[in-house]
């Protein structure tokens, strides 16, 4: 059983690789596949027969079956089950589809390159129906349910050009998975009743789920959705006919021979057990006999060849699911057996719609005329195949449907006459059908309708379809090849008792019933062809479609209306939402339950906390009034420079110089990046939005509340009470803060690190903008003096060529040695004061750095005060040197800095795993250098945050800084910084 | 543990500030919203930490309570960093920004807009189609049939 299975999803891989060797003919090799599955499945089927279907899987004379372990957790495992209602279907998927397949050889042409996924989807698809008739767990089934849809879906929608044919496959997506989700709720319904999600045991245990009442009768209400969705029965019928877009092979196979039956199969599957509750009457036989009516009807009205077998499918399914609906075990025996003649006779028939199609051009019967000539083989072997459809005698069609008869007279509740007559009815219309199909294609048209000239089909086109016409004969005159399936099927519901598939019973009520919808059928069809007048059949006035389109689109109006509402596109909008649910929620929460209050309150630690806040918050108000852009960030600075002293005051040096130094390189930042932006972006005093403020201090008020009552809260004792000794005897360090920071809370820093790389690299990307930053102008390319001219207005007119003149007289000259600013800088751009103090001041800085970096594990400092001394360093020079000192100082790229510091962090961590210890486990060695020393291996982390930091501030200098010094250079500073080429923005302008 | 009056005046100022900025279109006063956010925040973490204390470094003769809680401190000076790295990602966005659209400005996404202002989800989904009879046609559309091409 596996190997079947495994087998058709591998040749579905290996298709495109086939196909381009072999062209169509790898449809021959395709279709040996299921053909030997099919061989196989017959050698299997005395096995099958011999087994008792009642029996759990495992039992002595069980139903062959396979378990493997999957989510045993959950209890569902892929199981497996073959018993006689799988095979008979099984026989279905593997015969039609090997012939199917077959068929394709010849039908598709040898250059289409599309043919190699085609294949492989129909075998995939012949694969998944033999699981899922196979699974012996629902949810298993599910699955290959669902991929049937998906699969479906692909092959309606083949011939992608079409709209009607991505419309259809939409269509039939949505109907089908629609019914697979309900499908579903009903599965987990009676499965977690049930106990298990294994088919066997859930039919096991059908007595006692019946009795549940309700519960399961809407569990199983929900499963028949699924059933008759799948089926395409009313009111999901409206796919099945728009799925004809689909290549003709498609529709012979998946929409009449195998797809559509996996609803059949489903309540055939559980009518033994679940026939009795309240809703399945009704939503089988009520719906399958409407169904059966309203295909059969509207079948007749159609031209097109394939949509009146569409209809007819539609029709044919209503009748076999009515028929096992009736739970008895006489209907479970006719409608398997009508199940197997309708697969066999209905893959004929459009299999003939599409040789016609293929030579003629044509599935119009107004159009078609004389084919019986014109092919006359292909006209009866489609005639044996319609005949069996009409129930004509000989043919397995009308031993099937004199079984149906016979177990319908046989019923005893009340749904029984009205499914009679229904059926009758049905019948006669699927006759009236019959007959306008046959004639239609193949008959001689009054109307002056020209005969068709056309080539008729070779032999080996033909050979699938004679082989099943052949099989439908051959049933039909000797019913004993196949019934012992049937019999055995029905025996463990009781049998069928007296009841025998015969190709003539003698008279009785039976062939009585089959006459009179034989005449119905003549008189229906003959008063259709007196009434057609050639026009497309009218529309209903709302037909399900109609609906179904109705409730797309209503629900495509509402998503368009709600995220048009929601969705404005202001940015601004979407934050103040947020920011609105940010308050509103946690307020809520607060106002509902009683919140913890403080009782020791103090107006301050130290007087001067008072003087600090006064200057913070007057920075805080002026930066959001403030009329000119550099005034709003420099007030902001205020507020960072007054949390340097509220740091120092508070007792965390740390903090107090890290922040700093921040601050101090954010200034520099922002001086550099909005140099370039005009003066008018900036909209001079604000005006105060009242609204938006109100937003504003709620929310600050709000957050005060919930810190108050967080500190309320406190009942414990803050844990870093332990850390100052952990500090010192685990992690051999004196300052607390930083080895919490490289020790205790590693991971957390190594995480911080990594922020930071992408942030540089965010920085890069955004300045550079796909301009390569690999390469540097070294100094001595450039022409001295050349760097930066004419890029900043020195004073005014009179005084600027004075200053210009003398400037240039010191300024120029070509033999400096370190800070390049004389050998590059324009001599307007250098200051010597600047320069001077820089020479006199960078080393001393860097040698500050590794200091503070080295010491850090004992005193105020660590890698990332290190790192961002160091930065500075290197933006005093670039800022006294230039864009070319600035390369030139520091030759590593910072990527390769920042790289390097996560690597050399990284190995802080992973070489204690080689040692065999924890992660990030840090050693201390002591030895002697004038006098005892201790290192410490978290200082090697430590470098790696230098380096990192350092990355990151050279990163920032060299793409706010030199990027745009070079973008900028010959231009005012507030021209536009456009970047030479158009296709380097990114954006055509 | 003892709440510091002022240290919550000053987050709170801070917050308000920030909340206001951000809720700006300027990208510049988001960026400084931003930025008054993050002090503000800071500031509020230290202040659980409770009152001032001894700086946190070792010495054997201090008891543990009298340091200033090491904890927040670490919390704050990572965020310090990040915050570092956040503000020079906004300005180089800003700058983009400007030479891109010559503004600084969020502007509205003229996509969105567009989306909000349709009336039907696809008009092609719904046009109506004319039912074709054969699936072999050339790509005008004419039916072919086997051996004209």
């Amino acid at each position: 059983m596996l190997v079947i299975l495994t087998a058709l999803f591998v040749t579905a891989l290996l298709c495109p690789l086939l196909f381009r060797v072999l062209k169509r003919n790898a449809f021959y090799v395709v279709a040996a596949v299921p053909a030997v599955g099919f061989i196989w499945l017959l050698t299997q089927l005395p096995v099958v027969l011999a087994a008792d279907n009642s029996l759990a899987n495992g039992a002595p004379n069980a139903p062959p079956s396979l378990k493997i372990e999957w989510i045993s957790g959950l209890n569902i495992g892929l199981n497996f089950r073959m018993d006689s209602l799988s095979a008979t279907i099984l026989l279905l998927i593997l015969g039609v589809g090997a012939l199917v397949l077959f068929y394709c050889a010849r039908y598709f042409k040898n250059d289409d390159p599309q043919i190699g996924g085609f294949a492989a989807k129909m075998v995939a698809f012949a694969g998944a129906m033999t699981g899922l008739v196979t699974a012996d767990d629902v949810i298993i089934m599910f699955i290959f349910w669902e991929i049937t849809s998906v699969l479906s879906y692909l092959l309606i929608g083949f011939n992608q050009a079409l709209i009607s044919a991505r419309r259809s496959a939409m269509t039939a997506l949505i109907v089908t998975t629609l019914g697979g989700l309900i499908m579903l709720a009903g599965i987990l319904m009676i499965g977690s009743e049930a106990g298990s999600y294994q088919l066997s045991e859930i039919l096991a245990s059908a007595d006692r789920l019946v009795s549940l009442g309700a519960y399961t009768d809407v569990a199983i209400a929900l499963i028949i959705v699924g059933a008759i969705s799948k089926s395409a029965l009313v009111p999901f019928h409206f796919w099945l006919p728009g799925a004809m877009a689909a290549p003709t092979p498609v529709s012979a196979y998946l929409h009449a021979a195998a797809m559509v039956k996996a609803g059949v199969y489903l309540i055939a599957r559980l009518a033994p057990g679940f026939s009795e509750t309240n809703l399945w009457v009704p939503m089988t036989v009520g719906i399958g006999v409407l169904t059966m009516l309203i295909g059969g009807f509207r079948a007749l009205k159609q031209h097109d060849l394939k949509l009146i077998l569409a209809f007819g499918t539609v029709s044919q399914l209503g009748f076999i699911i009515a028929i096992f609906g009736f739970g008895t075990p006489e209907a479970a025996f006719a409608a398997l057996a009508m199940t197997l003649a309708h697969g066999l006779f209905k893959a004929t028939l459009f299999l003939s719609v599409g040789i016609i199609d293929h030579n003629t051009g044509t599935r119009d019967i107004r159009k078609l005329s004389g084919l019986r000539r014109a092919m006359p083989i292909l006209s009866v072997t489609a005639g044996i195949a319609a005949a069996s459809m009409a129930g004509v005698p000989l043919t397995f069609g009308f031993v099937a449907k004199e079984a149906i008869y016979e177990s319908a007279l046989h019923l005893e509740h009340g749904w029984g006459i009205v499914a009679l007559i229904g059926l009758v009815l049905g019948a006669g219309l699927t006759m009236g059908y019959s007959l306008r199909f046959f004639f239609g294609a193949f008959g001689v048209k009054k109307h002056s309708v020209p005969y068709l000239t056309c080539k008729a089909p070779t032999l080996i086109f033909l050979a699938p379809l004679l082989l099943l016409s052949a099989m439908t004969l051959a049933l039909g005159l000797y019913p004993q090849l196949v019934e012992p399936l049937m019999i055995h099927w029905s025996a463990a519901q009781g049998g069928p008792g007296k009841m025998h598939l015969l190709a003539f019973a003698g008279l009785n009520p039976a062939l009585g019933l089959s006459a009179i919808s034989i005449s119905l059928g003549l008189a229906f069809y003959w008063i259709r062809r007196r009434t057609d007048t050639g026009a497309a059949p009218r529309r209903m006035i709302i037909s399900a479609e109609d609906i179904y389109r109705m409730s797309l689109n209503g629900l495509d109006m509402v998503a368009i209306w709600i995220t048009g509402r929601t969705q404005r596109g202001s940015l601004s909008f979407y934050l103040g939402v947020i920011l609105g649910v940010v308050l509103v929620v946690p307020l809520g929460i607060a106002l509902t339950v009683s919140t913890p209050w403080p009782d020791l309150w103090v107006i301050a630690d130290h007087p001067a906390q008072l003087l600090i806040g006064a200057l913070i918050i007057a920075g805080a108000v002026v930066s959001v009034i403030a009329p000119k852009r550099f005034m709003a960030v420099l007030m902001v600075s205020v507020t960072g420079y007054g949390m340097v002293a509220i740091f120092a005051l508070q007792g965390a040096p740390d903090l107090a110089l890290t922040q700093l130094l921040v601050e101090t390189i954010i200034l520099v930042s922002f001086v550099l990046a909005l140099r370039a932006l005009p003066k008018r972006l900036w909209g001079g005093v604000a005006k105060i939005k009242w609204g938006r403020a109100l937003l504003a201090i709620a929310l600050a008020v709000m957050v005060i509340y919930i810190a108050i009552a967080m500190m309320g809260a406190r009942d414990q004792t803050r844990i870093s009470l332990e850390w100052p000794e952990l500090a010192y005897h685990e992690g051999y360090g004196k300052n607390i803060v930083n080895v919490a920071l490289v020790d205790m809370r590693v991971w957390d820093t190594f995480g911080e690190i990594t922020v930071l790389a992408a942030a540089a690299t965010g920085v890069a990307s955004l300045i550079f903008a796909g301009r390569s930053f690999g390469s540097r102008v070294r100094a001595h390319e450039v022409e001295p003096g050349s760097i930066d001219s004419g890029s900043e207005a020195m004073g005014n007119k009179e005084s600027k060529d004075v200053e210009l003149r003398i400037a240039r007289r010191f300024a120029t000259s070509g033999n400096q040695d370190w800070l390049m600013a004389g050998s590059t800088l324009v001599a307007e751009r250098r200051s010597i004061i600047f320069e001077v103090v820089t020479r006199l001041m960078f080393h001393s800085v860097l040698i500050l750095s590794v200091y503070t970096l080295l010491t850090g594990h004992n005193t105020p400092g660590g890698g990332f005060a290190g790192g961002l001394i160091a930065g500075l360093a290197l933006t005093i020079r670039y800022l006294a040197g230039g864009r070319i000192e600035l390369s030139e100082s520091l030759r590593i790229a910072p990527g390769l800095l920042i790289g390097g510091g996560i690597a050399l962090a990284g190995l802080a961590g992973i070489v204690p795993l080689l040692l065999g210890d924890e992660i990030f486990t840090m050693y201390a060695v002591e030895f002697w250098f004038f006098g005892d020393q201790k290192f410490v291996t978290s200082t090697i982390f430590d470098i790696g945050v230098y380096l990192v930091v350092l990355g990151l501030v050279q990163d920032v200098l060299r793409s706010l800084g030199s990027e745009i010094d070079s973008l900028s250079e010959g231009r005012s500073p507030v021209d536009r910084h456009d970047f030479v080429q158009a296709s380097q923005t990114g954006v055509g302008r | 543990m003892s709440v510091n009056i002022t240290f919550l005046v000053i987050t709170g100022v801070l917050l308000a500030c920030g909340f206001y900025l951000v809720l700006e279109r300027t990208l510049t006063r988001v960026l400084l919203g931003i930025m008054l956010l993050g002090n503000g925040i800071n500031l509020l973490i230290l202040t659980t930490g409770g009152r001032r204390g001894i700086a946190p470094l070792f010495k054997p003769e201090i008891a543990a309570e009298e340091y200033s809680d090491p904890l927040p401190q670490a919390l704050i000076l990572t965020a310090i960093v990040i915050t570092f790295a956040v503000t020079a990602f906004l300005l180089a966005m800003i700058y983009r920004s400007w030479t891109l659209t010559s503004a600084d400005e969020l502007a509205d996404d003229t996509e969105d807009i567009k989306v909000s202002q349709k009336t039907a989800y696809d008009e092609e989904e719904d046009s109506p189609v004319a039912e074709d009879t054969t699936e072999f046609v050339d790509e005008e559309g004419r039916p072919v049939r086997e051996g004209e091409e």
